[in-house]
């Protein structure tokens, strides 16, 4: 009789990999090397097998216990009062987006490659698509992409694409990682990304974007809300582009697109940027969403999927992945991105947020936003040491300038549990002792009242 | 299937047809009926460089996108803008109204070497 040990024993045994010495040599021997090291010639010998110095073993019980110390040091927006934005948003999200996200029919399915496949999934990425191309303004949204920098990236080479030239102009303005991510794309290729700046006001100096626009110009990227919080005037801008054959690529919070003006609006080709203020929880940098909308002009040049609406042969409704002759899967060499798969959970808790707040409730939460924020621009304008533009419109963050060093205020708030905000100098040396701070439809006016207190004892 | 008799074909399936020293290249019969419902043919512009036998155009149907090789090296001339708005046009008259673009023959001797009806009809056959 075969014993429980006996099992366990045999399982060890047996090799999952079904590749022998001699079939690992026979492949070796293929592809004309003598040895796997030899495959790994392209990697500097100090980075292979690196010491990973994570110590014994430890057992199951041990681990856990381990997990939930380290899990403690962690303190959520919930744990602290928050002023942090820059690029994720800390808002209430109404409890049915996270039981309906992890409901398993959603939870587990994979994202459809097949057009008669989950027709569930299908019908959340068309609703969640024709929602943003609402928010937008503009004509076509795609699945999504990762998170806002990537899809603003995605954007760049589009535009690279459709115009056949060589540059993309991007602001200082614009978000400094997603700038960064823009440059890793095109790191190594006959592309270049080329930055203008921002005048004193931290808008985008129109003097230095219009001097840049030249003949081998693709498009240029613009952000309004802008990365410190200011609304960009954009007027002019996509006429100036588009004479010049070049496109307007925005990214925006797509929030504040309920209340202010839509890229659309502006005249922009392609508006890519990061979904997570709908409804998607803060979480570290991620899992966030990118969303993706063009003008019809574009349809065919857009990365990833697009799942449409359609008829069956009995009349029936149905939901289809169209216009997908270049996802990857399809025809790698030809696909407008290496990038297939989309974000279908965080598109799905954008498309619950959206459907539960409704065309007024976005329009409602945006406002509360703007109102929040510039009642805190109002109440830090009256602290002695702090310095902020009171003219400027607004969404929901504002750049404050201070005359001790942010370190020193973050030091003594964080004692009171109260995140200040971000620290603009580790992105641009010439912003000393400036700082972003952001106040959403989650703070109320005591919180608010309280930190500037707090403030003022810096 | 039919192959008009004074076009000359490539392998991968593009026809030409030589008005003085220029050619006109659309793709085959065959290959529309392969490639079924055409939605969009991304065209290269005029004035664009081709090298014979490198990809020059896009087509894409419902299912995939395939490139268009340009059959002889030479400049673009012209190309079919009816086919952006219409891209069935291809399937409809691949011969007539969906062309996709002219390319001026440089060297004569890459027009002889391309295929004539019956090759074509003859690689079709034997997939040689």
């Amino acid at each position: 009789m075969e014993t429980t040990l006996d099992k366990a024993q045999r399982s060890e045994n047996m090799h999952y990999l079904p590749l022998t010495e001699e079939d690992k040599r026979k492949m070796l021997e293929e592809i004309g090397v003598s040895s796997f090291e030899d495959l790994l010639k392209g990697i500097p010998a100090a980075l292979r097998d690196p010491e990973l110095r994570i110590g014994e073993a430890l057992s199951e019980f041990d681990i856990q216990n381990l997990m939930k110390t380290l899990g403690k040091k962690n303190k959520s927006a919930a744990d602290v009062l928050s002023f942090l934005g820059g690029g994720s948003y800390e808002h209430f999200i109404p409890t049915a987006v996270g039981e309906i996200m992890r409901r398993n029919e959603f939870y587990t399915a994979y994202t459809p490659y097949q057009p008669e496949a989950a027709q569930g999934s299908l019908q959340v990425i068309f609703e969640y698509q024709s929602l943003i191309t609402e928010l937008t303004g503009l004509d076509v949204t795609n699945a999504s992409h990762y998170d806002g920098s990537t899809s603003l990236a995605e954007a760049a080479v589009l535009a690279l694409r459709q115009t056949d030239r060589t540059k993309i102009l991007v602001s200082r303005a614009v978000h400094p990682h997603y700038r960064q991510v823009l440059k890793t794309y095109f790191h190594e290729t006959p592309y270049k990304v080329v930055e203008f700046g921002f005048g004193e006001d931290k808008t985008f100096d129109r003097a230095d974007f219009e001097s840049k626009i030249a003949d081998d110009t693709a498009g240029a990227i613009f952000q309004t809300p802008n990365f410190f919080g200011v609304l960009e005037d954009l007027e002019g801008v996509s006429d100036k582009l588009h004479t010049n054959g070049s496109l307007l690529l925005l990214t925006a919070n797509p929030m504040s697109m309920g209340s202010l003006r839509s890229p659309g609006e502006w005249g922009a080709d392609v508006a890519a940027g990061e979904g997570q203020p709908l409804g998607v929880p803060l979480q570290y940098g991620g899992p966030y969403l990118g969303y993706f909308s063009v003008s019809r002009a574009l349809m065919r040049r857009i990365p990833g999927r697009l799942a449409g609406m359609t008829q069956d042969s009995q009349g029936r409704r149905a939901y289809c992945l169209t216009l997908q002759a270049r996802e990857q899967h399809i025809r790698r060499e030809r696909a407008a991105s290496n990038i297939c798969t989309n974000q279908a959970l965080c598109a799905l808790a954008a498309c619950v947020y959206m459907t539960l707040l409704g065309k007024e409730g976005i329009q409602e939460v945006a406002e509360l936003n703007m109102d929040r924020a510039a009642y805190l621009r109002r109440l830090v304008a009256d602290v002695p040491g702090f310095e902020v533009r009171k003219d400027q419109p607004i969404f929901n963050e504002f750049v404050v300038k201070s005359k001790v060093p942010f370190k020193m205020i973050e030091e003594k708030l964080i004692e009171k549990n109260i995140l200040p905000g971000i620290d603009l100098s580790q992105f641009y040396p010439e912003l000393k002792n400036e700082f972003l701070v952001c106040a959403t439809e989650t703070k109320t006016r005591e919180q608010l009242e309280n930190f500037v207190k707090e403030l003022g004892k810096c | 299937m039919n192959f008009p008799n004074e076009l000359r074909y490539t392998k991968t399936h593009e026809w030409a047809r030589r008005d003085g020293n220029v050619l006109t290249v659309g793709i085959t019969d065959y290959a529309q009926k392969e490639i079924s419902d055409v939605v969009f043919v991304e065209l290269p512009k005029s004035g664009k460089e081709g090298q014979a036998g490198k990809p020059i155009a896009v087509v894409e149907s419902v299912k995939a996108a395939f490139d268009i090789y340009a059959p002889v090296s030479g400049s673009v001339t012209q190309v079919n803008s009816a086919l952006e708005g219409d891209p069935g046009l291809v399937n409809q008259d691949c011969y007539g109204k969906g062309w996709f673009f002219s390319i001026a023959l440089k060297d004569a001797s890459e027009w002889d070497k391309l295929m004539t009806k019956e090759d074509y009809e003859k690689s079709l056959k034997t997939g040689v």
